[in-house]
């Protein structure tokens, strides 16, 4: 009987290889970085004005400028801010739960996470009168009560991916009609407000609105980013994770807790920005051979969606528009083609 | 065409035939309608006597002969569109959801989850915005063909690939749709702040200030597609046993597909051109109707028309009831009866089987 063990040369190859993905895999990490700084650059230093960039250094540091401060500081800084971790956190916790789910359909966003978070921040603000980091513990206790509530409804001998999802639309659809009729029962609401919850806009965007987004990512996000070793065993299967060694049901529990967290402060402050979370995964390891988890990857390219699609948005096309619609009717297109390209692959039948 | 009415005589005329094998579901279904008719003559009271302002049955009665001597008739008389409003889109889109479910032998199939409302929408937001339509009749002409594109579009999306329209295909499809279309109503309304208030209220679906001028264009798409979807159900009876089964006992497939697809859209562009997006009605009221009348489509259909009806009326009064003295639009209500039962329905072991 011929042993288990691989003769030297396999071994040797397959460490090649693998080292070969991730050196790739940190390559791609540094450039969807730095698109992220230029996107950031561009939209601090060029608007309806161009600021000059030693202009827009000096208001950074503090310095008084005459004509760009205001613009700068007060504008382009939190829009430019919000955007980028608003972006990071809908991109991680998408592709968290992408992964934890086995499903690229099982983003928060399609599941109704997302629409638990919006309609709880938005009633919290109409009815209550709630508004800072109070609307932003609303949302997370929604979202973990929607997460819970979807999860324990597709509870039968386990949860089948095609179950959650199907019950995950019919909550999103309940909870858009909460979030339909607060707005209308809003006193004197502009449309441009209802928008920030029906699509999700970065518009009027304060650095202090971006403080417990900052600082949820900080915690939530980095507990996601230790996890993703065990995430990615777990994308092989349960038993095979707990034969390597992982402890299934915790971390399944942390990424869960993690993840909602995530992605509920930030739709607390932007509304849930459509299709980011959904999208930024999908198109992340398009762009890599390398498989796991792709938490890195996937935030830092939710972040680079959603600075585009807002910078599209406000100069690019011919009205102005929320990032929330440039995302959705980006995103949807590539969902359809995603469905066609899974039913031809038999995955969803 | 005959057979059908041939076949629909004798369905009427059930007891006399030598007992049909669903003989004791005919009994069922033909001691529903009664039931059915009188629940929705006691929703229709109460939707005409309950409100902000609460009328006595004498004013009620009163109001409903004709006359306007006290406030309380008066109020009734305002009622009475709104609730016929609501018996009409109700039995349009229960009769909507029987059909698509049948034709795409999908239990999960309904107006909303499909994304035909939505497609409906954005044809009303589009004509509007762009071609500064008016008129409620040129409404039902875009709503028409906005769901019927929509239909269509996911029905082909929905269909690829291995094992055909499955539910979670079609609904995925749907929702996709949805998302887009929504996405794209919002970007067509948004550069135009004037129409865009009405537009808002509109997209949550309800009855409240109808008019009888507003339900006037609305019969005939109304009747045009009720009649479609009556006339195809024993060809959608065939088509339960698959495509193959009722061609080879004499269903035009393709032909009985058309007219009941387009019956079906007919309906619930009908419904939504006026009521705006109502989601769910279509889903609830055929299961529910399955149970008391089995399988077969010459009597689930009528069946969904009563129970749609009732449905969306009482769904009408509760959101008056709820929100006192505003009141909860009935298509925020109808989401929160259905949801429930959509998530039950796919909790369901079997989902593929209808």
């Amino acid at each position: 009987m011929k042993t288990l063990a691989a003769p030297a040369p396999l071994i040797q190859s397959i460490r090649l290889q693998r080292d070969r993905r991730r050196r790739e895999l940190r390559r791609l990490c540094v450039l969807l970085g730095a698109l992220l700084m230029a996107l950031v650059c561009v939209t601090l230093a060029i608007g309806q004005s161009v600021t000059a960039p030693l202009d827009v250094i000096r208001v950074l540091w503090g310095h008084e400028v005459p004509g760009a401060g205001f613009t700068v500081r007060e504008l382009r800084l939190p829009r430019a801010v919000l955007g980028a971790v608003g972006g990071l956190s809908f991109g991680l916790a998408g592709a968290a739960f992408q992964v934890l789910l086995r499903n690229p359909l099982a983003s928060p966003d399609i599941i109704g996470i997302s629409t638990g978070a919006g309609a709880a921040a938005v009633f919290a603000i109409v009815f209550f009168g709630a508004s800072g980091g109070l609307v932003s513990v609303f949302a997370v206790l929604a979202a973990l009560v929607v997460a819970m509530v979807i999860y324990l409804l597709a509870w039968r001998d386990g949860v089948a991916g095609g179950r959650l999802i199907l019950i995950g639309i019919g909550v999103a659809a309940m909870l858009q009609s909460v979030t339909a009729y607060t707005l209308s029962k809003a006193p004197a609401w502009s449309l441009e407000e209802a928008l920030r919850w029906l699509t999700g806009t970065l518009n009027g965007a304060t650095l202090m609105q971006a403080v417990p987004v900052i600082v949820t990512l900080g915690i939530c996000g980095g507990m996601l980013l230790l996890q993703g070793r065990a995430l990615g065993a777990l994308q092989m299967g349960d038993e095979a994770a707990a034969a390597i060694g992982v402890s299934v049901a915790r971390t399944r529990l942390l990424v869960v807790l993690s993840a909602v967290g995530v992605i509920a402060v930030a739709t607390a402050v932007c509304g849930p920005i459509a299709f980011v979370a959904f999208l930024s995964r999908p198109i992340a390891s398009r762009m890599t051979r390398a498989s796991g988890p792709l938490l890195m990857t996937s935030a830092l390219t939710g972040a680079v969606l959603v600075l585009a699609a807002d910078y599209a948005g406000q100069f690019l096309l011919p009205s102005r528009y929320p990032v929330g619609i440039v995302t959705g009717a980006l995103g949807a297109p590539y969902l359809l083609y995603l469905l066609i390209r899974m039913h031809r692959k038999g995955a969803l039948s | 065409m005959t057979s059908t009415a041939q076949e629909a005589t004798t369905g009427c005329t059930g007891r006399n035939v030598p007992a049909p094998p669903s003989s004791r579901r005919y009994l069922g279904a033909m001691g529903a309608v009664p039931l059915l008719l009188a629940l929705l003559c006691v929703s229709a009271f109460l939707s005409l006597g309950y409100g902000a302002r609460d009328v006595s049955w004498g004013d009620v009665l009163g109001g409903l002969s004709g006359r306007n001597e006290t406030l309380g008739q008066a109020v009734v008389q305002m009622r009475l569109p709104r609730t016929l409003l609501a018996a009409l889109a109700g039995a349009a889109l229960g009769v909507s959801g029987a059909v698509m479910q049948g034709l795409t032998r999908n239990p999960l199939a309904d107006p909303g989850i499909l994304g035909v409302n939505a497609g409906a929408a954005m044809a009303v937001v589009i004509a509007v915005a762009w071609f500064n339509m008016q008129s409620l009749t040129g409404f039902l002409w875009m709503a028409s063909a906005g769901a019927a594109i929509a239909a269509i579009f996911v029905y082909a999306v929905g269909s690829l690939g291995r094992g055909g329209a499955t539910p979670l295909k079609l609904a995925l499809a749907g929702a996709a749709t949805s998302v887009a279309l929504a996405s794209l109503t919002l970007a067509i309304i948004l550069p135009r702040g004037d129409i865009a208030g009405g537009i808002q209220l509109w997209q949550i679906g309800g009855v409240g200030g109808a008019t009888f001028e507003a339900i006037r264009p609305m019969l005939p798409f109304f009747g045009a597609g009720l009649l479609l979807s009556l006339l195809s159900a024993r060809g959608l009876n065939m088509l339960a046993l698959g495509d193959e089964a009722a061609a080879v006992l004499g269903t035009r497939v393709a032909r009985l597909r058309f007219m009941a697809a387009l019956g079906a859209v007919l309906l619930c562009a009908a419904a939504t051109a006026i009521c705006g997006p109502i989601g769910f009605v279509g889903l609830v009221v055929p299961h529910a109707c399955r149970l008391i009348a089995g399988v077969d489509h010459r009597l689930l259909l009528p069946l969904s028309a009563l129970g749609g009806a009732v449905l969306l009326t009482l769904a009408d009064v509760l959101g008056r009831f709820l929100a006192r003295p505003g009141e909860l639009e009935a298509g925020v209500v109808t989401a929160f009866v259905g949801a429930p039962v959509f998530i039950a329905i796919v909790r369901r072991k079997r989902i593929r089987e209808l």
